[in-house]
């Protein structure tokens, strides 16, 4: 009961973390490249532009789910299990939800790097 | 891809590495906090370490939001994976630690993903992977690149014009 508890706990970080990148990630395109706004119109505008984006507001949001979500996993098991689990599953859904929500072309070489990434992570998060 | 932007990537790895670093060596130092004594996690805050990563971590998202507003997610996230990597070589060169070898094949697995991406392209989701300024560029493009349409279009134009 212990393990499902674990697992139940390591799925909802994995699926909050998800969330919040994906949600992130697609704040921080309709901002639009920092580096160009930051020269045009100044940092201050780049900061007023991306705090009041409505997904980067559900992006911190999420993954603040995800790191109390954490918290109440790492209390249900051990952090050799919890921390290595989470981190490499998380890289593993990020690459599925970059290509179905973000459009992002993750090819052959993308999908090779999730998977060597999340194996090299399981090894060194624990 | 700009040498402004490498700086940006590397900001990600190493403010989050340290930044881990330095909240966990302040919160063993704070001692633990339960949900009975919440006034441990004020007290906490007053730690220098915790207090430093916590500045560290801000500066990791700053990174963080400024790398993905021009790069995709499956880029930039491995660049996060970094920060383990690094971690584990400070372990290995500054603090003397001893470094398994399972944990030498994660460092080759993860540095051979970041190899693997950082040889293609940063952006790829096509519905953002045009600036305003290079859609702008290919608009006044593309009329020059076939000849024959370029000359009869203003014509038709002209035509419905008159």
């Amino acid at each position: 009961m212990k393990h499902a508890y674990t697992w139940g706990g390591i799925l909802v970080v994995v699926f909050a973390s998800v969330v919040g990148d994906v949600l992130l990630a697609r704040a921080m395109k309709q901002v639009g490249d920092v580096h160009d706004l930051w020269r045009r119109v100044g940092l201050w505008a780049v900061v007023s532009r991306t705090l009041g984006n409505a997904n980067f507001f559900l992006g911190v949001t999420a993954m603040a789910v995800a790191f109390f979500s954490l918290l109440f996993a790492l209390s249900w098991g051990d952090v050799s299990l919890v921390a290595p689990a989470a981190a490499s599953l998380t890289f593993i859904g990020n690459a599925f939800a970059a290509k179905i929500f973000l459009h992002e072309k993750v090819d052959q070489r993308r999908w090779l790097a999730a998977v060597l990434v999340a194996a090299g992570v399981a090894l060194l998060a624990g | 891809m700009t040498f402004r932007k490498y700086l940006v990537l590397a900001g990600v790895t190493v403010f989050a590495a340290a930044g881990d670093s330095m909240l966990s060596h302040g919160m063993k130092q704070a001692g633990n906090i339960s949900l009975n004594h919440l006034q441990g996690i004020l007290l906490a805050l007053l730690n220098p370490w915790v207090a430093a990563g916590i500045l560290l971590l801000l500066a990791f998202f700053a990174s963080y939001m400024n790398a993905l507003s021009w790069a995709d997610l499956t880029y930039v996230l491995p660049a996060t994976s970094l920060g383990y990597v690094l971690l584990a070589l400070v372990a290995k060169f500054v603090l003397h630690e001893q470094v398994s070898p399972l944990r030498w094949l994660g460092i080759a697995l993860i540095s051979g993903g970041v190899g693997f991406v950082a040889g293609g392209p940063a952006l790829t989701s096509h519905e953002h992977s045009k600036s305003p300024v290079l859609a702008k560029e290919a608009r006044n493009v593309a009329p020059a690149v076939d000849g024959a349409p370029a000359e009869d279009v203003p014509a038709v134009g002209g035509g419905a014009r008159r």
